[in-house]
């Protein structure tokens, strides 16, 4: 097949390279520009965070030496004395993370149940006060912007070490990050039943009972599997600070360098989080299924 | 407030379920699995209550000295260590900010590994995938309390935890994001005789930078404030300050600090999500 080039004359061509250069000239200055702002904001941030590149080259090595020295002495031929050497306190560990997906299963729970009550009156469409709707918001979102671990430091001091702290920080943090979606489910509902409720004469627990809550429910149930699933890793950490659950041991064992639980633990909570991630996608997805039939 | 009331009869009401059976019919089927999953909940929670030594007595008496503690954090007021706390501040920032930005360099390759249309091989794409997991699966704290031990106290320790951490969850991310591209600037250069790597530059990475750093932005929102916290285990910031003065009982430091910490997150999530919008919106416009 024979192509036919037109060829441009001259002037008509120059104009035309003198646009595309001028064209690629300003792409050019605004990347310059942008990768300028960038790197100022690197070496103010490398100065700020006291980044010493040499330190961590020098440390490099030791990076490396502790991955390869937290991973256990496994031989074939002495596998099974081997696995239970690494895995010594199988048991007490096992009963830990038990207590960790307790902690979390409370955590989600309560901090649900308060997220529920709370929704309703954060709701645009339900509650036209806007006093009521603000407060509800703003308290909502302090429960949910400081971090649970700082909630966990606070009330470790109040009510003693355990677990309990913990799962009132998750509750807290839970109820402030469920409110939030919760409310967002509840402004996105059909208003058709709550103005049949209202106008056969509810009251408003009755019309949000009634007209609201068997619209959101899948919803709700939803949003708070998923919430469970990020409960069950912060609930790991919470013994970090003395809240309850693995954590403790997992910070024992790296502070104390026992290299070989520090793998042994971190392994059982992954593998718990991704057992726990598989079983809430899959009653999520029913979830959804039963949204979708109705 | 005046509402009209439609008065039904009984034997109206008797009338119109005589009509209606199928909708007056509670389901008792449906009935007993909703009570069986209360049940069920509620008996868990109970027996949690009990493994996890809650009491009515520690609850009474730790909420009367939570409520103490209110009461001595106002005013909050940093004393004479407000340079120290400003300095923290930045320490935070940079956290987040190299955090974020070391994180996403590193897992851009891993993003393009961790895609199937750009890696044919499935065994590759399938062990990238699963590293990023495990990565994914340790939280940002736990990597914090390994590069405290590995390089020492300080900012630093932080940067890596949340760089590691940023790994795993932006390298899913771009992979995702790198999937749903539009295919036919590949084509084209791979037509024009471009080699794999010329069609990644040229067709793939103009298509996915926008949103990319959207997303850049987005965890930077998130990291800073992770990166509030990683102190708690020594790796610098704000969280160093906080979990020190908890432990010393300074509490209207304390509610200074936790001030400080709203305020930061609130300054950033602004910031951030104009600049997100704008990029946002001029991709939008290109394409």
């Amino acid at each position: 097949m024979a192509h036919a080039v037109t060829i441009l004359p001259d002037e008509q061509i120059a104009a035309l390279a003198r646009r595309y250069d001028e064209a690629v000239a300003m792409r050019r200055r605004h990347s310059l520009m942008v990768a300028a702002v960038i790197g100022v904001c690197i070496a103010l941030a490398s100065w700020g965070g006291e980044v010493r590149p040499g330190v961590f080259f020098a440390n490099a090595g030791r990076l490396t030496n502790y991955f390869w020295s937290i991973l256990p002495t496994l031989h074939w031929a002495t596998l099974g004395k081997d696995l239970a050497d690494w895995y010594w306190n199988l048991d007490g560990w096992l009963k830990l993370l038990f207590d960790t997906i307790l902690i979390a299963y409370l955590g989600t729970l309560i901090g649900g149940i308060g997220g529920f009550f709370l929704c309703f009156l954060a709701s645009a469409n339900l509650v036209k006060n806007p006093f009521i709707r603000l407060t509800a918001r703003r308290f909502l979102e302090f429960c949910r912007t400081v971090p649970e671990i700082v909630f966990a430091l606070l009330f470790v001091v109040a009510f003693g070490l355990g677990a309990m702290p913990g799962v009132m920080a998750l509750a807290i943090h839970t109820m402030g990050a469920l409110g939030k979606l919760f409310a967002e489910v509840v402004e996105n509902i059909d208003m058709n039943p709550v103005e049949g409720a209202t106008a056969s004469g509810a009251s408003w627990p009755q019309m949000v009972r009634l007209a609201v809550v068997p619209q959101v429910l899948s919803n709700f149930a939803s949003y708070g599997l998923l919430r469970f699933e990020v409960n069950v890793r912060e609930a790991a950490i919470m013994g970090f600070v003395g809240a309850g659950g693995i954590g403790q041991d997992l910070i024992e064992a790296i502070r104390k360098f026992y290299y070989s639980d520090v793998s042994a633990i971190l392994l059982l909570i992954i593998l718990t989080v991704m057992i726990i991630d598989l079983l809430t996608e899959r009653l999520r997805h029913r979830l959804i299924g039963l949204e979708v039939e109705r | 407030m005046n509402r009209a009331r439609i008065a039904i009869s009984a034997a109206d009401r008797a009338r119109l379920a005589a009509a209606h059976p199928a909708l007056m019919r509670t389901d008792p089927k449906s009935r007993a699995i909703t009570g069986a999953i209360v049940v069920l909940g509620a008996a868990l929670a109970g027996y949690g209550f009990w493994r996890l030594d809650f009491s009515l007595a520690r609850i009474g008496s730790g909420l009367g000295q939570l409520a103490h503690f209110v009461t001595l954090m106002i005013p909050p007021d940093p004393g004479t260590q407000l340079p120290l706390y400003i300095h923290a501040l930045g320490e935070t920032l940079s956290i987040a900010f190299l955090g974020t930005l070391i994180g996403a360099v590193i897992a851009l390759p891993f993003g393009f590994l961790a895609a199937r249309t750009v890696v044919r091989n499935p065994f590759i794409h399938f062990l990238v995938r699963r590293c990023l997991d495990i990565v994914r699966g340790i939280d940002k704290l736990i990597w914090a309390l390994i590069y405290v031990t590995v390089v020492g106290l300080g900012p630093f320790a932080g940067i890596l935890a949340i760089a590691t951490a940023s790994i795993g969850e932006l390298g899913k991310l771009f992979s995702e994001a790198i999937e749903a591209l539009d295919r036919k600037p590949e084509e084209g250069v791979l037509s024009t005789g471009g080699s794999k790597a010329e069609a990644v530059r040229f067709a793939m990475l103009p298509q996915v930078l926008p949103v990319i750093a959207s997303q850049m932005l987005y965890y930077f929102e998130s990291n800073a404030r992770q990166s509030t916290i990683v102190g708690i285990v020594g790796a610098g910031g704000l969280g160093l300050h906080l979990a020190e003065q908890i432990r010393v009982l300074e509490w209207q430091k304390v509610s200074f600090l936790i001030l400080m910490m709203l305020v930061m997150v609130a300054a950033i999530d602004f910031i951030s999500s104009r600049l997100r919008f704008s990029i946002i919106g001029k991709s939008r416009m290109e394409a």
